[in-house]
């Protein structure tokens, strides 16, 4: 092979669909599992999930969670449970997004949704307290001001939830284990080892195909 | 009375640094001229020992771009040709052994997977192998052959990536784009699996965190179609090269004999000929079940380290076509109540799945008293880990074996009496991960 095979490579590269986009005014679709900033959810009748019981925090290894819980006012309680979380704060210069809080928390308060584009100029702001993780009365997570959402972002942020539900146990899979969410209501399971064979249907994903071509020119 | 102890004369290590010939003791000298087996003569072409006043001492790195992070080379030159030469490492150093003794086996993952960080999947295998030894678990077979085929395609990736930096520290652009472009889907398919590119707390201590995601084969399949036709375009532009072959071809040269004594392993051992993969000679996981060949160099030259890693790309594409038609259904952790937390499902059903979940997500799993040492075949070579249990949830020592770390001692010697371009392909033919080295 002399030189000019290899400007041969180089040459046919042109013809090629481009794989790099023009970010930021593009982005690559993520992942349904991706790890982005948490969301405290609510359910369907507006209560919070959060029923302060720390856990998140506990297992959280770069300890970035602080939650302390609070009895449910009697006349007008927060959350279904005893209590509540009445403090929520995540430090995310800490955060290292592993998403064991959101294995760990029992009643699916806590999960991630796709945004991780977000800086701040101060410390505080990068500890968001829980009027910033709670998403809204409509279900959607609150957009703050250094924050850059973009359409679709704040769907589907229980996916890691969902795929590690079963946690092994193939019986388990294709199984709804987690509750309704406010504005979402009770979002499908993954297909799992059931799409193997067409049985159960599959969510729709971001494919490697994509990535690869790209099928920008 | 006692006698008084300086401790800080103790405790405090010597200069690091190379000094000037003078200065330096015998034994520290031939260190950093890089003898293994024999007395090193002067390099070819330096007739006599250059005085003190004609030889420079410079500092390479930490911040230089082809020394693969934050290592730092110091080097005695004679003109342009290297006469000694002495790593200079910790800068990357965070404490990460010392910090998994802080961390429950079910987070210990996280730490563990932040050391290679071009291969993190492997870092998470063998912590979770050493404590699955201690635990004595049989893992399901589904999650066996999830770990080897994620941790094959993190093998191609890391590779893409070694291919990609030994492409731009030699000059070759082209191959750096190329590298990346690779390497990119296959971490979309990590992304997809474990929500993460990098550092993906995926292998757990039991099985994986989670089953494979929707329309995983047909994008496993993709890559398998697509990745040996751009290799293709690897061999036309670099492999059959010439340019790329003279380039390449000779320098830093390890014989056998001296990489055993070095204790080098992975892709810079079997570039000298030495047929050692752990996959092989000591199969873990179900590597014994597959077939695939150990590809070995004959001149321990850069172009070999080179080539070797070109040709274990196609090996692992083998081994995950394999993998494709023997992958069971089934479990993919261990159904031990004291290992895996219970399906979500069965939380609101039963009190003590309740309680399981309370203890393993605070408390963690309990792993019986005991040490073992796991090693296995990381794209640079052999991977370990030495554990040690004293029966609580958390390790009592956790020690990585980074093949980088054992690597880098060979740089002396293959940097001896090359020229200072051939010290950056020196290095970026070790792929040294830095992350890995200073732990």
């Amino acid at each position: 092979m002399g030189y000019f095979e290899g400007f041969r490579v180089t040459f046919e590269q042109l013809f090629r669909p481009r794989v790099t986009i023009q970010y930021p005014e593009e982005k690559r679709p993520k992942a349904l599992r991706f790890h982005g900033r948490h969301v405290l959810n609510k359910y369907e009748d507006g209560m919070e999930k959060c029923i302060g019981c720390e856990l998140c925090a506990g297992v959280c290894p770069a300890r970035c969670i602080h939650v302390r819980g609070l009895d449910n006012p009697p006349d007008a309680p927060v959350s279904p449970g005893e209590r509540y979380g009445f403090v929520y704060e995540i430090n995310y210069l800490r955060c290292i997004h592993c998403d064991l809080c959101v294995e760990a928390c029992p009643t699916e308060a806590i999960t991630e949704s796709k945004l991780f584009e977000f800086s701040f100029s101060n410390r505080q702001d990068a500890i968001y307290t829980k009027d910033e993780l709670l998403v809204a009365d409509d279900g959607q997570p609150k957009h703050l001001p250094w924050e850059d959402w973009r359409e679709g972002e704040d769907l589907h942020t229980s996916a890691w939830v969902r795929a590690t539900a079963p946690n092994g146990d193939a019986d388990y899979e294709g199984r709804v284990a987690w509750s309704a969410e406010l504005g979402y209501g009770v979002r499908p399971p993954e297909a799992g080892q059931l799409g193997d064979d067409d049985a159960g249907a599959p969510i729709d994903d971001i494919t490697v195909e994509q990535v690869a071509e790209g099928g920008h020119h | 009375m006692a006698k008084t102890v300086d401790l800080i004369a103790e405790t405090a290590e010597p200069s690091q640094e190379m000094q000037p010939r003078s200065l330096t003791s015998g034994v520290e000298a031939l260190r950093e001229e890089g003898a293994v087996l024999r007395i090193p003569n002067l390099p070819e072409g330096v007739d006599e020992l250059p005085t003190e006043d004609e030889t420079m001492i410079i500092n390479m790195g930490p911040q230089h771009p082809s020394t693969h992070g934050v290592l730092r080379l110091m080097l005695e030159l004679d003109g342009e040709t290297v006469l000694r030469s002495k790593p200079i490492i910790g800068y990357l150093h965070t404490g990460m052994e010392k910090t998994g003794e802080d961390l429950t086996y079910l987070q210990g993952t996280t730490n563990t997977t932040r050391m290679d960080y071009l291969a993190p999947l492997f870092n998470e295998l063998v912590f979770s192998l050493a404590a699955e030894k201690l635990l004595d678990v049989e893992i399901p077979e589904r999650a066996t052959w999830i770990r080897m085929l994620m941790t094959e395609l993190n093998r191609i990736s890391s590779h893409f990536t070694f291919l990609a930096t030994n492409g731009m520290d030699l000059g070759a652009s082209t191959m750096m784009i190329f590298g990346f472009r690779e390497r990119e889907a296959l971490l979309a398919f990590f992304e997809k699996c474990s929500g993460l590119r990098m550092n993906h707390n995926y292998i757990r201590v039991g099985g994986v965190a989670a089953d494979l995601p929707d329309g995983w084969r047909d994008d496993v399949l993709f890559l398998l179609d697509d990745l040996p036709e751009r290799l293709i375009d690897y061999d036309t532009l670099f492999t059959g090269q010439t340019i790329w072959q003279e380039r390449s071809q000779g320098v830093g040269v390890l014989t056998a004999d001296e990489a055993i004594a070095l204790g080098v392993t992975g892709p810079i051992l079997r570039a000298t000929g030495v047929p050692w993969d752990l996959r092989r000679t000591m199969p873990y996981l179900f590597y014994d079940q597959v077939d695939f060949d150990v590809v070995v160099g004959t001149y321990g030259d850069t172009f070999d380290r080179y080539a070797i890693r070109v040709n274990e790309i196609r090996e692992s594409i083998r081994i995950v076509r394999q993998i494709l038609e023997r992958l069971p259904k089934g479990d993919y952790r261990v159904q031990d109540k004291k290992v895996t937390p219970p399906p979500r499902a069965r939380i609101d059903e039963s009190m003590e799945a309740l309680i399981h979940h309370f203890k393993l997500f605070t408390e963690g799993l309990k792993v019986p008293e005991g040490e073992v040492y796991v090693p296995i075949e990381s794209p640079r070579g052999e991977l370990g880990c030495y554990m040690v249990s004293d029966g609580t949830a958390k390790p009592y020592r956790m020690h990585i074996r980074g093949p980088s770390f054992v690597n880098l001692q060979a740089l002396p010697h293959l940097m001896h009496g090359g020229l200072v371009a051939d010290a950056v392909a020196v290095i970026s033919s070790c792929d040294p991960v830095l992350g890995e080295v200073d732990r």
